[in-house]
């Protein structure tokens, strides 16, 4: 199995970790990935509301790119993987679009065919790889934890290429092969508000406070996350968001460091030294073994 | 008490404004409208608006801009595409969103000092000359501009974030940046190109 790998650029900041696991988890199971050659911004809800047309020109050079490579492309960044997938649905449902985005692929000398699949890792570990085969490589079963599984927005919606849109289950699939128990969580596919914290914070902080009592209330012990927005969020703003009330103290992780632990890989390599919650504490208790 | 009327008059509307919207990407269908409030009810930031996407819509298509473009409602939507998964009649509620977005930066429909429209100009701008975005400086960027004040609020946390290596001091960049740059360029050709 061997895949075209766009990291997207949070992955190379704030969300190193899920970088640093998703590699781990991938080598562990024997995929090859190839990273996408000189990548760039795919422009994210940002620039979106910049300017259209331009954010499926930057976003249709990368698939260009893939293109060549002959791959599936795998984005594991929620934005990433909307906004790819959105330019190529525009592209084709709107031709003086595509129009305008071939005929700028052409002038940077790309051919102007953007068809390569855009896969996120949730869809590739489970319907390419399989949970058969994940549950044979778990040799730290997770011991019960109680996960919440938070998928966040943009990966099942607006296109459910994978999932259900209203109750999305791969991940609480791939926890539970790897002996978790994913919790109730009626939220997981709310917004956590994305860029908002930092520019309209009390509305930010409070849909995060939001996720994280819900999380609570169902009894989680860590949440799960699968994009470097929603981790950044429901971590590093916990104690702003706990106020005044009782500290969370709840664990964020990417769920690829959950698979990470139960594969027994060294939680260095999984990137935990980069969280601000220590996650030992609730692994002991579990009496889950790790190195 | 202040009175003010809150019904507007058919005369207040703008119908070069309602032809635009249902004409632009994404609102071909709006005139399907029911107004049947799933936009509104799956909305997660609906309790924070002074119109919620429902309302919003119908003042859009009625030709209500000042209204439209000058309301919280643009400014608040994440684009987390729920209201559009929910609509019965498919109406691409989330694109419209952007559009009344990119609409309102054009034509300085917001407060002085807003973030939001600053952070797409810098965000558009690092792409533009490093082809890839280095959240630590597009987060000073626009605190910069912004409420550089609250920078100082930002030290321990920016301090913890370093230490943990998540965020770096060093730009990301790409190999062919001048590639970003004709490919901009491009785009705007051709849409002057097709305007003709």
């Amino acid at each position: 199995m061997k895949y075209t790998y766009y990291p997207g650029c949070s992955l190379r900041g704030t969300g190193r970790a899920y970088e640093e696991s998703l590699l781990a988890v991938f080598r562990a199971l024997d995929i090859e990935l190839e990273e996408l050659d000189d990548w760039n911004c795919c422009g994210a809800t940002t620039y979106m509301s910049y300017d259209e047309l331009k954010s499926y020109a930057l976003a249709a050079r990368n698939l260009a790119l893939a293109k060549k490579a002959e791959h599936d492309l795998m984005a594991p960044c929620a934005a990433c993987y909307l906004v790819l997938n959105k330019t190529q649905h525009y592209v084709e449902d709107y031709p003086w679009i595509g129009q305008i985005v071939s005929n700028a692929l052409v002038t940077i000398g790309l051919p102007d065919s953007i068809k390569v699949k855009v896969r996120h890792p949730l869809d590739i570990l489970l319907n390419d790889v399989g949970l058969d085969a994940i549950k044979k490589r778990v040799t730290r079963p997770l011991n019960g934890l109680k996960v919440a599984p938070y998928y966040g927005c943009q990966i099942v919606r607006p296109y459910a290429v994978f999932d259900n849109q209203r109750n999305p289950t791969s991940m609480d699939r791939l926890l539970e092969a790897c002996g978790a128990k994913p919790t109730y969580y009626p939220v997981k596919t709310n917004c956590c508000g994305g860029s908002q914290k930092g520019t309209l914070p009390e509305v930010g902080l409070d849909l995060i406070r939001h996720l994280l009592a819900e999380a609570r209330r169902n009894g989680a012990e860590v949440i799960s996350t699968v994009c470097p927005l929603c981790q950044f969020n429901l971590e590093v703003f916990q104690d702003q968001a706990a106020a005044n009330s009782h500290k969370f103290g709840m664990p964020v992780l990417y769920f690829t460091q959950l698979l990470a632990v139960a594969f027994g890989l060294p939680l260095r390599e999984a990137g935990f030294q980069r969280s601000f919650i220590n996650i030992k504490p609730v692994l002991a208790e579990k009496e889950i073994a790790y190195v | 008490m202040e009175i003010k009327r809150i019904v507007k008059f058919e005369a207040e509307r703008d119908p070069a404004f309602a032809h635009w919207i249902s004409h632009t990407v994404g609102g071909e269908r709006i005139r399907h409208c029911l107004q049947c409030g799933l936009c509104s009810g799956s909305c997660p930031l609906s309790l924070y608006m002074d119109y919620t996407p429902r309302r919003l819509m119908h003042l859009s298509r009625e030709g209500f801009k000042e209204e439209v473009l000058g309301s919280y409602t643009i400014w608040l939507c994440t684009c987390c595409y729920a209201c559009m998964v929910e609509c019965p009649k498919n109406i691409n509620i989330t694109h419209l969103m952007y559009a009344l977005k990119t609409r309102a930066i054009e034509e300085h429909f917001y407060p002085k000092h807003f973030a939001i429209p600053v952070l797409a100009r810098e965000f558009s701008r690092m792409i533009h000359d490093s082809g890839r975005i280095t959240e630590s400086w597009l987060v000073m960027r626009v605190l910069l501009k912004t409420a550089f004040w609250r920078l100082f609020g930002f030290t321990r946390l920016g301090l913890r974030l370093f230490r943990t290596g998540r965020m770096r001091l060093a730009t990301e960049r790409i190999e062919r940046r001048e590639e970003i740059a004709r490919l901009l360029e491009a785009v705007d050709q051709t849409k002057q190109e097709m305007a003709r």
